[in-house]
């Protein structure tokens, strides 16, 4: 028994000692709720730069990478807590990729990342109240945060010459975030809101919202919520009574679920996702469609980039230490250095390896400005023919 | 001309969704005003039997969509009612049999029948999402509108639109047959009668040789078919979620209490004075009163009382001012 115990101790200490281990990384996003339908193929995309990098064998000298997923539920802050410690104190994670969503994103950073000095590169928290948070320069995030968005979206309706519209958002820290952003840049530019009032998701009917947003009156309705929850029951409800033809989606807004359920009812209906048409999103493109990925939803390529992120900035300090690559992000993110698109990390791995620079473009063109946020580029979208159509990238 | 979309809005966003509400919720309270009038107890698990009652249904019409099976226009549901009804009935009798039996042998005040029978409540929601899960579940098929608010436009050329969804009016016209005959029952035949007798005076129906285990069957027969058709107008009309039945349980006992509880025809009225209340007092009247009122006095704001979240809070407040001023309710039932 003592040998046993003594050989035991051995191989923990030589397995700790040694470079080339397997690196665990976590994925927290919901997996259930909210976003239920988005998660899958996000989770995917990161763990295809996992798996890029592991194939190589070139990440500190030949050391693998596993991902272990959790599930942050998108709305329960305290599910998504218990997961990241759950992540943290057993799986002995060495960065996290996620969360999801800017509620859950925020109590995680607080309450399980700044305390356990643990990384987090977000692909799709969007809240702009996540730029000032104290962070200890452990949160990054590969989205763009919606104050841009909200610019975006109002300059979107301007060209449209859409100059009133009736705006309501699901009720929690993205929707009142991107609502108020929007707002503010729409009013600025000269354009009307009617009516600016929350729904809360989950809800059988939403005639009595919709009732109040028709009384208010505008040429179109922009709803700042999700695809799988109140959102298409507030879309539903509003061609039911004729109150509004034209609806106007952002991020949370867009995925296929909305043409199986509206079809071409909603033609005429524009959107802003995050994307870029730099040629990292079709490399991304064609990567995701040789791995059998639904690569055509919302922060695949985010996530991606989240994950490559983590591990390119490891490579560049030498350690799996958070505390030791946190200063390297942004340094792995922005230029100087030779650029590096999906599917280029094993090229990435070795220049770094040698001690040169990379700046990683990566799926969606990453540029990391302020506090650690994507610049952020949009893609503006309108439905055809029941279609979601891409008309151009801002 | 702005008399007539005033009229028009005013039916699109008011009228036609709150009567429509309002059928639901009466055929809801009923069901809780015949289990208080016969059975003597608040039945909290009522609405997890509707929802009971409407998963069955949905599978049913699932099972009848896949093989192809349809009622043209109108939703596949209806056929798989009685199926519905069935299931639910089975349901219901067994808990009877199971635990509240029990209860009523050792003649249990009625307190712990409602504290029982909040335990069955979470039985039944477990059952429910065990089997059919948590989620939204899609089950209307047919012809989605007697009238949509486009076709609505162009034939009368107002400027605004009225539509009335298959769903509305086959909840209204259902819940008037099924009421009718709910009457008919109670008032007209041998057993609603002994029913009625049992509910007024329980000595005196057993002392004239009424059955009372007869008496508990029928009304859980009828509760578990009342149940069932609410629960499932509910969900055709909105969507099936296990969830919004058991939220749902408030406005039925609020209309169950307003009307006066155990008075069948003051579970009616107290349905539709919920839901006109919630519809109306949460309602912006800008547009209406735009169109009403001459230019100069139409309003900037929303002419909103309360915000739409505030639904289930006028319900809750119609029952205590109930309570405080008429503990009986508007027809007389008995206090609670």
């Amino acid at each position: 028994m003592k040998k046993f115990l003594m050989a035991t101790a051995a191989t923990a200490l030589m397995t700790g000692g040694a470079m080339a281990d397997e690196v665990k990384l976590g994925i927290i996003l919901g997996f259930t709720g909210p976003i239920e339908s988005l998660t899958p193929s996000m989770a995917a995309g990161a763990e295809m730069a996992m798996k890029e990098v592991s194939d190589s064998g070139k990440l500190l000298g030949g050391s693998t990478v596993a991902p272990v997923r959790a599930d942050s539920t998108c709305v329960d802050a305290g599910a998504a807590t218990a997961a990241a410690e759950r992540l943290i104190t057993s799986d002995g994670i060495k960065g996290i990729m996620g969360a999801d969503c800017s509620g859950v994103t925020g109590a995680v950073l607080a309450n399980v990342a700044v305390p356990n000095g643990m990384v987090m590169i977000s692909p799709s928290a969007t809240s702009p109240a996540l730029s000032s948070v104290d962070d200890g320069g452990l949160f990054f995030r590969t989205a763009p945060s919606d104050a841009r968005q909200g610019q975006v979206l109002a300059d979107v309706l301007m060209e449209k010459g859409i100059k009133s519209v009736a705006l309501t958002y699901t009720n929690n820290d993205y929707g009142k975030g991107l609502a108020d952003s929007f707002k503010s840049a729409y009013e600025g530019m000269g354009g009307a809101v009617t009516i600016n009032t929350a729904h809360e998701d989950g809800k059988a009917d939403y005639t009595a919202e919709v009732g109040a947003l028709a009384s208010a009156g505008g040429d179109a309705l922009v709803v700042a919520g999700y695809v799988d929850q109140g959102g298409p029951g507030v879309i539903r409800a509003a061609l039911d009574a004729g109150a509004f033809d034209t609806f106007v989606l952002p991020d949370g807004m867009i995925g296929s679920a909305l043409e199986e359920n509206f079809g071409s009812e909603i033609d005429g209906s524009i959107g802003t996702v995050p994307g870029t048409e730099s040629e990292g999103a079709s490399i991304m493109a064609k990567l995701t469609e040789a791995a059998g990925i639904d690569g055509s939803g919302p922060y695949v390529g985010e996530s991606y980039d989240a994950a490559a992120l983590i591990l390119l900035s490891m490579q560049a300090a030498g350690s799996v230490e958070p505390g030791d690559y946190k200063a390297k992000i942004m340094d792995v993110a922005n230029a100087p250095g030779e650029q590096i698109f999906p599917g280029e990390l094993s090229k990435a791995l070795e220049i770094l390896a040698g001690g040169g620079e990379i700046d990683y473009v990566g799926a969606t063109a990453v540029e990391m400005i302020g506090g650690g946020e994507a610049a952020g580029g949009y893609r503006e979208i309108e439905f055809k023919d029941g279609k979601i159509t891409t008309v151009k990238f801002r | 001309m702005d008399f007539l979309n005033a009229i028009v809005a005013l039916s699109n966003f008011v009228l036609i969704p709150a009567i429509a509400y309002g059928s639901q919720l009466a055929l809801g309270a009923l069901g809780v005003t015949l289990i208080y009038g016969i059975l003597r107890f608040s039945n909290f698990a009522h609405g997890d039997t509707m929802a009971f009652g409407t998963m069955v249904v949905v599978l049913v019409t699932w099972w009848f969509q896949s093989m192809g099976l349809n009622l043209g226009p109108l939703p596949t549901a209806l056929l798989a009612l009685p199926f519905g009804i069935i299931a639910c009935s089975a349901l219901v009798i067994g808990t009877d049999k199971l635990v509240y039996k029990f209860y009523r042998e050792q003649k249990a005040k009625p307190v712990i029948l409602v504290i029982v029978s909040m335990g069955v409540m979470f039985i039944m929601n477990g059952l429910v999402r065990f089997i059919i899960g948590p989620n939204d579940q899609r089950f209307a098929d047919g012809e989605r509108f007697i009238i949509s608010a486009r076709d609505f436009k162009q034939m009368t050329g107002l400027q605004e639109g009225l539509a009335i969804k298959t769903t509305q009016g086959l909840t209204v016209i259902t819940a008037l047959i099924v009421v009718a005959l709910l009457f008919w029952f109670l008032n007209r035949t041998r057993t609603g009668k002994s029913m009625r007798a049992y509910s007024d005076n329980e000595d005196l129906a057993l002392l004239s040789g009424i059955n009372p285990e007869r008496v508990v069957l029928y009304t859980w027969l009828i509760v578990a078919a009342l149940a069932t058709v609410a629960g499932t107008l509910y969900g055709l009309d909105k969507t099936f979620k296990p969830f919004t039945y058991f939220q749902l349980l408030l406005p039925i006992f609020a209309s169950a209490i307003v009307g006066g509880l155990g008075s069948p025809l003051g579970a009616i009225t107290g349905g539709f004075v919920i839901a006109f209340s919630e519809v109306t007092i949460t309602y912006a009247w800008k547009k209406v009163l735009t169109y009403l009122l001459p230019e100069n006095l139409a309003p900037d704001g929303l002419v909103q009382l309360l915000s739409t979240d505030y639904k289930f809070a006028v319900s809750f407040a119609i029952l205590v001012i109930v309570l405080l001023f008429k503990p009986t309710g508007l027809f007389k039932g008995k206090s609670v």
